[in-house]
């Protein structure tokens, strides 16, 4: 299994630290071109204004947007939400729209406001998910193909649609590897 | 349950940050032009290194209504600079929102002996070093984030090396020594002991290091890259150049694809002049910015 880690900006190592902890091959995706052969993608935090434009700058949109639709799972964390969802900040259309969401950034503050908390993950059992939100999006609006599979303050923080996940906090920046491992659950296995 | 402040989320906003190009700006135009440009954040000062080593006098903090205006005006990140040691101005930018704060050496320091308790704060901290012992007592202090210094407002990249090499070849030292040289290495590098231990078992430092001080074209943003930065910031290396938008875009391109040497030639071309450089030997070690706070 050989996933790919957008590494335009943000933190891309931390995400492939997990990958390998949990046995998948991960590699660092800069340019178009390196999404070849891959079976899953992750978009990872950082600056999304950054990320957006450093994709459209080597032609990332429709690359990726061809991956995802041959059905190759693609994550999104923070940043990468914010590049993932449909609709941003309640007018502008999302770089990628793959998923059927609306976002707000910063909406929970500016740096001061930025925390860890508990969430609980449907999928994982009662063990609370210790969640870091940095600067984090927020989901306002989600379709009704959009499964939310975690809630802080009411709100969605994890989400699926079909072979997209995302998510507004950050599962690279801690140990707990059970979002990873979901993630590499959606996967289909080869035949 | 909930926890605001902690290092976790202080570290992690520079975690964000890694790949990145954090730029100086001294006015709302010119924090638009680098969030433009794919700036990750941008650093408010009152005026751009290049200048305050030209023009002397006290440099302070920036006034708190340009500060404010540059927050409204983007929606990356916004940092500001105070004084090393200026616990009051690091209070100001606090309850101003700020997403980061540069204790620098760039600023006149106010205080010679002591820096800020930065684990007072809830706002997160990055701070200069010229090598191991001094990013670890920063750290030790509670800086989140650390930048080598290199040597503001010079456009000569130079020291930024010598500080990114001597603090990677400290680590490669210690990570090599038998742990019951630690203590006595602590020593030697006047910093904690437990954070020796932990940079001798990671091999690395345990916050995020960018480099700054003198990255003027891309090929010094990419250069930096390669020795181990991982990210930089630019000062008067984008305003002080014939062309800050093109200068600005270009660095960034460079930082991310600072291991293809095909793209930081294509983005290099055609950029307009960079600005121009000091030669380090005819500053002077008292005009060094490099040595204030240590």
């Amino acid at each position: 299994m050989k996933i790919g880690v957008l590494a335009l900006q943000g933190d891309f190592r931390e995400h492939i630290r997990i990958l390998k902890k949990l046995g998948a091959e991960a590699v660092e995706v800069r340019l178009p071109a390196e999404l070849k052969g891959l079976d899953g993608l992750i978009i990872p935090g950082g600056e999304s204004t950054t990320i957006n434009k450093m994709m459209r700058a080597y032609g990332f949109p429709e690359e990726v947007k061809k991956f995802a639709r041959k059905g190759s799972p693609v994550f999104g964390t923070c940043a990468g939400l914010i590049v993932l969802a449909g609709k941003i900040d309640d007018h502008k259309s999302g770089q990628l729209n793959l998923i059927d969401v609306d976002v707000k950034r910063n909406a929970y503050g500016r740096q001061v406001d930025s925390r860890e908390a508990d969430v609980t993950l449907d999928f994982a059992g009662t063990k609370p998910y210790r969640a870091v939100f940095i600067r984090a999006p927020q989901i306002r609006k989600a379709g009704a193909g959009v499964k939310s599979l975690a809630r802080y303050e009411g709100k969605t923080v994890l989400a699926r649609q079909k072979n997209i996940l995302i998510c507004s906090f950050h599962p690279e920046l801690t140990e707990d590897t059970r979002i990873h491992q979901y993630f590499l659950d959606m996967i289909p296995k080869k035949a | 349950m909930e926890k605001f402040g902690t290092l976790t989320v202080k570290a992690g906003l520079a975690e964000m940050f890694k790949g990145g190009v954090i730029m100086d700006v001294t006015t709302v135009e010119q924090a638009k032009i680098a969030e433009d440009a794919g700036a990750v954040s941008v650093m408010s000062l009152e005026r751009v290194p290049a200048d305050i080593r030209a023009q002397g006098g006290v440099a302070r903090m920036t006034d708190p209504a340009i500060i404010e205006k540059i927050m409204d005006a983007v929606t990356i990140p916004v940092m500001a600079k105070v004084r090393i040691g200026h616990f009051v101005e690091a209070q100001i930018l606090e309850a101003l929102g700020v997403d980061y704060i540069d204790e620098s050496e760039v600023l006149t320091p106010a205080d010679e002996r002591f820096h800020i308790n930065k684990w007072k704060f809830k706002v997160p901290f990055v701070c200069g070093a010229i090598n191991l012992g001094e990013a670890l007592r920063r750290i030790g202090e509670g800086a989140a984030m650390i930048r080598t210094k290199g040597e503001a407002g010079t456009g000569n990249v130079v020291e930024a090396v010598r500080h990114m090499r001597t603090i990677h070849d400290e680590i490669a030292k210690l990570a090599a020594l038998p742990e019951e040289e630690l203590m006595t290495e602590a020593k030697n590098h006047g910093a904690p002991y437990e954070l020796v231990r932990i940079v001798a078992r990671d091999r690395k430092l345990p916050v995020v290091n960018f480099s700054a001080g003198g990255i003027a074209t891309p090929a010094d943003a990419a250069m930096m890259m390669q020795l181990g930065a991982e990210g930089v910031f630019v000062g008067s290396g984008i305003f002080k150049s014939k062309n800050p938008a093109k200068m600005a875009a270009a660095i960034v391109k460079a930082v991310t694809h600072f291991d293809n040497p095909e793209i930081v030639a294509e983005v290099s071309k055609g950029i307009g002049e960079a600005m121009p450089g000091l030669e380090i030997q005819k500053i002077g070690k008292d005009g060094l910015l490099q040595f204030r706070g240590n």
